[in-house]
């Protein structure tokens, strides 16, 4: 029977809403590396939403390069919520889209982040090339992995966390940090287009000294490859990359799925979903779930994307279209 | 005599042959043998268990049934359109003709990326229909409406190509003969013309479903991703290499494998059931 019901609704358009009349569904697009965090999230969720509510709820997953998601919720992908890696992908779901209402970073706590993660430096076992700070990534002979900041959430971190370690270094000076940035960028082998291909390229392709990525994917890999086979380190200071979440006013509003949207978003910043999140090694804001998980969490010094003017004015300085980055990569072709 | 006489025109060095030969064969092993292998060792190296299991997980399950929806919708309207423009464009002399062939092979010529994006333009929520499509609540794009049509414009050319040099060179005048001893023009198409193509449509058919239920890109763009809903088996295949789930990935890319070796099997008796009948039509000639 399923199989024909499956038959009948794909020919009915295979519409979404056709094969939950009477259950909610929701559909949660999202960014890469998150899939492990909702794959235990939506469960605990929807028991909690079925003995609250008394009602079903469906939740459906689709994930990819943040910046390509948002691209499709802009384009009529009907999500009902997004979790994305950066607040200018939301941003731009708002001016290119108008899916959703300006302000939305303000219906939830925490400027609507309910955790965060940073940048850290994945080298290999032993550590054999010393690597400990931002500097050693910049000496010649080193090769780094970063995903590339044109198309990664990820990728834009790293180039802000160094360009960040770079300034506080030097004074604040701009020119130095350049200069910081660009040396950096010439040890990069491969500028894979997101965050989850720059880990298989590290781990499985075993190429490259080092991995910059977000700490929750080392987590990850320790899971998938094993904890002996790397090391973790973290740098004297990093950036704190706030992962944003908000509900699609246009999509719930016709759809009549605003309360459950609402709920799901809002549920990340109870204790369960906090401990959920500690995890899957995303730092919580939870002051007693950060507490009890301390120990997987090194405080290290962090600057925020506010240091630079807030994420869009960052956009706008570092990675829109001939900016820094693109000069710098220019750069770096010119001296190949 | 005559083929001592070619065999010495066309024959080189003994050496050059055995390195050319060996060469050949040492390609063909690097490039096509040894992938394909992999792909099943990768696949059963962890046990025949796990490798059932990843077929049967129930988004595997769903990518595996969309696939064949997808190809059921659009290897139809392939055959129809396919076996109509061939008949047009070989049977008859129209004005615009070769504008007609042109359009066929534009498939073959752009970018499946750009295929996607097309029905995107077309059918996105800022597309030229979007609002229109919104209103009437109508999904075609990031529903399975678009990923038929995504593959159908992709397999467009299969069949039409097939079939075009095909009923060129069997000509028209056994089509002349039986209008002329007054079959209609449906009896002539069912009982003339059919039976002379059958084998070159079913040729056409395979190497289309082949390519439908292997489409990545167009599809890519206008799926939206949803696991279990929108994810056809090349999706998934990608989906699931990005976890890490590499023997759930190379499981998946297995069923696509074996579907090219059966397309190969079924096109190889297909071409040898071609030439038989050939053979058989030339002595039939012959006879009369």
């Amino acid at each position: 029977m399923t199989s024909l019901r499956h038959w009948a609704v794909a020919l009915a358009l295979g519409s979404a809403a056709a094969l939950s009349h009477a259950d909610t569904t929701l559909l949660n697009v999202s960014y890469d590396v998150m899939r492990d965090f909702y794959k235990d999230y939506n469960p605990a969720f929807s028991k909690y939403y079925e003995a609250k509510f008394k009602d079903k709820v469906i939740i459906q997953q689709s994930h990819g390069g943040s910046s390509k998601q948002a691209r499709s919720v802009i384009d009529g992908l009907e999500a009902d919520v997004v979790t994305m890696n950066m607040a200018t992908d939301i941003d731009a779901i708002v001016e290119k889209g108008k899916q959703i209402n300006a302000g939305w970073d303000k219906k939830f706590p925490n400027e609507a982040a309910p955790f965060s993660s940073l940048q850290v430096l994945i080298v290999r076992k032993g550590n054999p090339k010393g690597i400990k700070d931002w500097a050693d990534l910049t000496k010649p002979g080193i090769q780094v992995v970063v995903p590339n900041p044109k198309t990664s959430g990820n990728g834009r971190y790293t180039f802000l966390a160094a360009w960040g370690a770079a300034l506080k270094q030097n004074g604040g000076n701009e020119a130095k940090a350049r200069e910081f940035t660009q040396a950096l960028f010439a040890n990069v082998p491969v500028l894979d287009a997101g965050g989850r291909a720059a880990t298989t390229t590290f781990m499985q392709r075993q190429i490259g000294d080092v991995l910059v990525t977000f700490e929750n994917e080392a987590e990850m890999i320790a899971r998938e490859f094993g904890r002996g086979n790397f090391e973790v380190i973290y740098p004297s200071v990093s950036i704190d990359a706030d992962l944003p979440v908000a509900v699609v006013d246009k999509v719930v509003d016709k759809k009549g799925s605003r309360k459950a949207a609402t709920e799901y978003l809002s549920y990340l910043w109870s204790p369960e979903g906090q401990e959920i999140a500690a995890q899957n090694y995303l730092r919580p804001r939870n002051a007693a779930v950060a507490a009890k998980y301390a120990k997987q969490f090194p405080a290290i010094k962090l600057f925020g994307v506010a240091d630079f003017g807030g994420l869009k004015a960052a956009q706008k300085k570092f990675f829109d279209d001939g900016a820094i980055y693109d000069q710098i990569a220019a750069d770096i072709a010119k001296k190949k | 005599m005559a083929t001592t006489t070619r065999s010495l025109a066309t024959t080189e060095a003994p050496w050059i042959r055995y390195t050319l030969t060996t060469l050949a064969l040492a390609l063909i092993t690097l490039l096509l043998i040894v992938p394909l292998l992999s792909v099943f060792y990768e696949a059963l190296h962890q046990g025949w268990q796990l490798y059932q299991d990843s077929l049967l997980e129930s988004d595997a399950l769903a990518a595996i049934k969309l696939t064949l929806i997808v190809a059921a919708i659009s290897l139809p309207l392939n055959l129809v359109f396919g076996v109509a423009a061939a008949w047009a464009i070989a049977k008859f002399d129209f004005k615009g003709k070769s504008i007609l062939i042109t359009l066929i092979d534009l498939p073959f010529a752009v970018s499946p990326v750009v295929a996607g994006l097309i029905y995107v333009l077309l059918f996105g929520a800022h597309g030229w229909w979007g609002p229109w499509l919104a209103e009437h609540d109508i999904k075609i794009i990031f529903a399975v409406p678009g990923i038929v049509l995504a593959t159908v414009f992709v397999t467009f050319p299969f069949v039409a190509r097939e079939l075009i040099p095909l009923m060129e060179a069997q000509g028209s005048e056994e089509e002349q003969a039986a209008l002329v001893l007054g079959a209609s023009g449906w009896q002539t198409f069912w009982h003339v013309t059919l039976p002379n193509i059958k084998w070159g449509l079913l040729y056409g058919v395979i190497l289309a479903n082949a390519r439908a239920m292997g489409e990545f890109g167009a599809v890519s763009v206008v799926s939206g991703h949803i696991r279990g809903m929108t994810n056809t088996i090349p999706l998934h295949v990608e989906i699931l290499y990005n976890e890490y789930n590499f023997v759930g990935a190379f499981a998946c890319a297995s069923i696509l494998a074996l579907l090219a070796l059966a397309t190969l099997a079924i096109k190889s008796y297909i071409e040898w059931r071609t030439e038989q009948q050939a053979a058989e039509d030339r002595k039939h000639a012959t006879e009369e």
